[in-house]
């Protein structure tokens, strides 16, 4: 019964994910997250808290970092998403990436994508960041596991290395 | 063919990059046809009796799968040490949140409605809170007398050491619960068909715990359970035990409708209903000389269990042993026992215990400081346990360890002289800050506890495949820690082989041998030295076999792996755990070699309070620590590093807020742990004694750095106020109490010195 009154209030929508347009069938408050992951199978964007607070969930919709859990999926439509799958595409690790893998900056891993995108979003805003503008770009986003020092030096060498747009 | 290239290098994460990627598969990104969303209906009230159960109206219960204990097809309960805890609730409930039914059904929206609308009444039972209510038996809720566990630890005559005493110094020491809060939620996938058996896929650090507790639970022969381990989003003991509850939960409503289910909690009912770590109050009287010289001792720990015995015993005894911590007592008697409560059992968390009784150890040697008139430095070097000292339980220590030179190093790293005596002198007058320094000097046994080593008799393999690769074969879970490379690392040192020669299997119960619970600081050491044996049989037969000469390339390797196995099929070489011979522990007598090896620790820590806002800032954190051998410099700095942070939290920031028994504070919003604002550089040093009895030398390092930052800050706090704290959380609000209270007291003797 419920079920299908569910399916009645499903709506269209589009939204490019990853450089990709997609079309959805789902409804419109669907959090953005749910929509990524279980309509287009992109697991990478985890969820830790459901309410904002972990960042775990963090993409970025249209330039700006958001935590997909508080986003109703109609606020993405024609909008434009990226997610930790979308700084890898042709499968060759993202700077920010290799960095974190070098310097201990995933332990669990369960943060890590989240964090990442965080980090690429603060280096888009701030290509030559201190190490407090790194803290504070990041304070949105939880880690249980590293204490965080791993994070920020894989952050400051992966600006070292220059090779951040 | 040792020549330390892999071992003592910071190698990549052996799946750090499917990790950076956003690549690794954690339970809930499983998804298997047919799948099926669980819940679970709990218990609102702390202790009582079910009288009657109703599905409210508005929803198609027929729609749904609905268990309840009468579906279990073996034993209720979740087999651990003591099989008291059940499953699902059968009739009485003994603590909030504890499960009563489950629910399932495709639509995973439905589930919280028709949770809500299940109604339960109870006849309502007293309940008990505090460990001084359980301790006073006037309400007896657990066995004959509310006690799950208590132990004694005597050496030398106690009772004679008072007279001969400058000083007795008392003190009372209290540490709260805390969260684990790993990021990821628990979660569990099962199935079941008639066939294959019951396969259950989880997040979890001990995949033959939940193993164990299945065949119990559903009544199933050993091989037609399995479990596998997924990539797991952090535990740090928080999934040691409470995997098996989920499992079961998931594993009961897939027997009853033949399809999958899938149970992923949301981070309130993580936080709420889930174990943390066991509150504890611990009393210290110590006997000691005019010159600072400890003469003898009597410890109390007491930890609070919860509602169900759990891992209690083992918490406590972790705890129990550490109480003495790294001193040498030449007369002692430890007391300790783990009580109920109507809360939620209390359960592994990163030092199981022994952060509790350190906490009170570490304040302690503070004020034996200050009573005696010695810096907090200097009474720690007067008493510091000696290489040929027995510990409280007998156990003579035979690692040339120095704790004076790792105190002399810590001083010189954090310029701790210097920014005493500055502080000293910074904080006179009327300031609106305050900084201070303080220290904890400790250690922490490395393995199981006791004879537990022995019981569990750990087996590890090692596998040629058919591309000539190794792959180890454990149970040993990887959550963040590094198994995954440490074991990948040691395997390819053992054998001379390139670090990408060897491979690591996924945790299977059908697949690997049982390398024992991802627990107990015990991987890198234990199983680190069994992998490196079971690598070494590999070699073996291949030589005797003559496909492979002494020495040898890597590729001549492989190309003797690979003809190995067409010639004669699945190559395994295993190595079981055999005890050492100078390591004796009587279960009997409480008494003898507790671990193998003991990683030991000077950390200082520098704070600021703020006289405004009453916060504390950590400004700077020094880690020193003599860990055996640093197998991977990166992955070590890591855990000292995260345990740290963990710590500050413990002891500034993290509250769990009571009521009857329930969490009312189960979110994040709510619950604070650190942000990287919060953090100040935890700065890691290492010394490498080395230890015959790990890998190449390693010891335990996981839990280590769990044990002594919260002493050292509150230390430095009441280096900074000149007020003593013996009680943690220690949050804002407390030190406006102490420093009103002190001003209160300070203007009440002003004023009856003016008028005499």
């Amino acid at each position: 019964m419920s079920a299908r009154s569910e399916q009645r209030a499903k709506q269209e929508l589009s939204l490019t994910v990853n450089g990709r347009r997609v079309t959805v069938c789902v409804h419109p408050m669907e959090r953005l997250l749910d929509v990524l992951r279980h309509e287009l199978g992109l697991t990478g964007t985890k969820e830790g808290c459901g309410e904002g607070e972990c960042g775990s969930c963090s993409v970025l919709l249209d330039g700006m970092l958001v935590n997909s859990c508080l986003v109703p999926v109609m606020q993405a439509k024609n909008g434009e998403v990226i997610t930790i799958e979308g700084l890898s595409p042709d499968g060759r690790l993202h700077p920010l990436q290799q960095a974190f893998l070098e310097c201990g900056g995933a332990q669990c891993g369960i943060c890590t994508p989240g964090m990442i995108l965080a980090a690429f979003h603060l280096l888009r805003a701030k290509p030559r960041p201190t190490i407090e503008e790194i803290q504070e770009g990041l304070s949105g986003n939880l880690c249980r596991c590293t204490g965080y020092t791993q994070i920020l030096e894989a952050i400051a060498e992966a600006v070292r290395r220059g090779v951040v747009e | 063919m040792s020549n330390g290239r892999i071992v003592g290098t910071s190698v990549p994460r052996r799946e750090g990059r499917d990790k950076v990627a956003g690549k690794s598969r954690y339970v809930d990104d499983m998804n298997l046809p047919g799948l099926l969303y669980g819940a679970t209906v709990r218990s609102r009230i702390p202790r009582g009796k079910i009288t009657n159960i109703t599905f409210g109206p508005g929803i198609d219960w027929n729609e749904f799968v609905i268990v309840s204990s009468k579906d279990i097809p073996g034993k209720n309960c979740i087999a651990l040490i003591e099989d008291d805890q059940p499953c699902l609730a059968d009739g009485a409930v003994n603590h909030p949140e504890e499960p009563i039914l489950l629910l399932a059904h495709p639509d995973r929206h439905l589930l919280p409605q028709a949770v809500e609308a299940v109604s339960i009444e109870y006849e309502l039972l007293s309940a008990i809170f505090s460990i001084e209510e359980s301790e006073s038996g006037s309400e007896i809720i657990w066995g004959r007398d509310n006690i799950f566990k208590t132990y004694l630890i005597e050496k030398g005559d106690v009772d004679r050491v008072w007279e001969h005493a400058d000083f007795v110094v008392e003190g009372e020491y209290t540490t709260g619960a805390q969260e684990q809060l790993y990021i990821e939620n628990n979660g569990m996938v099962a199935a079941f068909d008639a066939d294959r058996g019951l396969t259950v896929w989880g997040s979890l650090q001990c995949p033959f715990y939940v193993h164990k507790a299945l065949v119990k639970l559903c009544g199933l022969p050993a091989e037609r359970v399995r479990v596998v381990q997924m990539e797991t989003g952090g535990a740090f003991g928080g999934k040691e035990e409470y995997p098996s509850m989920i499992a079961g939960h998931a594993a009961l409503l897939a027997m009853k409708s033949g399809r999958p289910v899938k149970i992923i909690y949301d981070r309130m009912e993580d936080m709420t209903a889930t174990t943390k770590r066991h509150p504890s109050r611990t009393r210290h009287r110590t006997a000691v000389s005019k010159d600072g010289k400890i003469l003898g001792g009597e410890i109390d720990f007491t930890i609070d269990g919860g509602a169900y015995a759990t891992l209690s015993s083992v918490v406590l005894s972790r705890g129990t042993i550490h109480a003495g911590g790294a001193y040498y007592w030449p007369n002692i008697r430890i007391s300790s026992k783990a009580v109920a409560t109507n809360a939620p059992p209390h359960g592994a968390f990163r030092g199981f215990g022994a952060p509790q009784s350190l906490f009170a150890l570490e304040r302690h040697m503070d004020r034996i400081a200050r009573v005696v008139g010695l810096s907090p430095e200097e009474i720690r070097r007067r008493n510091s346990l000696k290489s040929g000292q027995d510990t409280t339980t007998g156990q003579t220590v035979r690692e040339e360890i120095d704790l004076g030179k790792l105190l002399d190093r810590a001083m010189e790293l954090s310029g701790y002289q210097a920014k005493t005596k500055h502080f000293a002198e910074a904080n006179r007058g009327n300031v609106s800050r305050k900084k201070g320094i303080g220290i904890a000097s400790f250690l922490h046994g490395a393995g199981f506890t006791g004879s537990g080593e022995r019981y569990l008799a750990s087996v590890v393999g090692v596998e040629a495949c058919p591309d000539g690769k190794l792959r180890v074969l454990v149970s040993s879970a990887e959550f963040g820690q590094g198994t995954n490379t440490i074991l990948c690392q040691i395997a390819a040192e053992a054998l001379g082989l390139r670090y990408e020669d060897v491979e690591i299997a996924r945790p299977d119960t059908q697949e690997v041998p049982n390398s024992g619970p991802t627990v107990a600081s015990r991987t890198a050491m234990v199983v680190g030295q069994l992998v490196h044996s079971a690598a070494l049989g590999i070699k073996q037969t291949l030589i005797a076999s003559g496909l492979l000469r002494e020495s040898y390339t890597p590729e001549e390797f492989r190309d003797a792996c690979r003809s190995y196995v067409v010639r004669h099929g699945t190559f395994r070489s295993t190595a079981e755990y055999e005890p050492p011979n100078d390591v004796f522990w009587d279960d009997k007598t409480y008494r003898g070699s507790a671990y193998a090896a003991f990683a030991w620790a000077v950390y200082v820590a520098e704070v600021t309070v703020d006289l405004t806002t009453y916060s504390v800032t950590v400004d700077d954190f020094v880690a020193l620590q003599e860990i055996g051998k640093v197998l991977h410099p990166v992955l070590a700095k890591g855990q000292i590093i995260g345990g740290v942070a963990q710590a500050i939290g413990f002891a500034l920031y993290e509250k769990v807020i009571w009521d009857k028994g329930r969490m009312q504070n189960g979110q994040m919003t709510n619950y604070i742990m650190p942000t990287s604002s919060d953090l100040p550089p935890i700065r890691v040093y290492f010394e490498e004694l080395g230890n015959t009895h790990g890998a190449f030398g390693a010891k335990g390092i996981g839990e280590l750095p769990m044990d002594g930052p919260a002493p050292a800050i509150v230390n430095a706090v009441e280096n900074a106020l000149g007020i003593s704290f013996d009680s943690i959380p220690l949050l804002p609000e407390d030190i406006f109490d102490a420093l009103t209270k002190a001003q209160q007291e300070e203007r009440q003797s002003a004023r009856v010195g003016g008028s005499s």
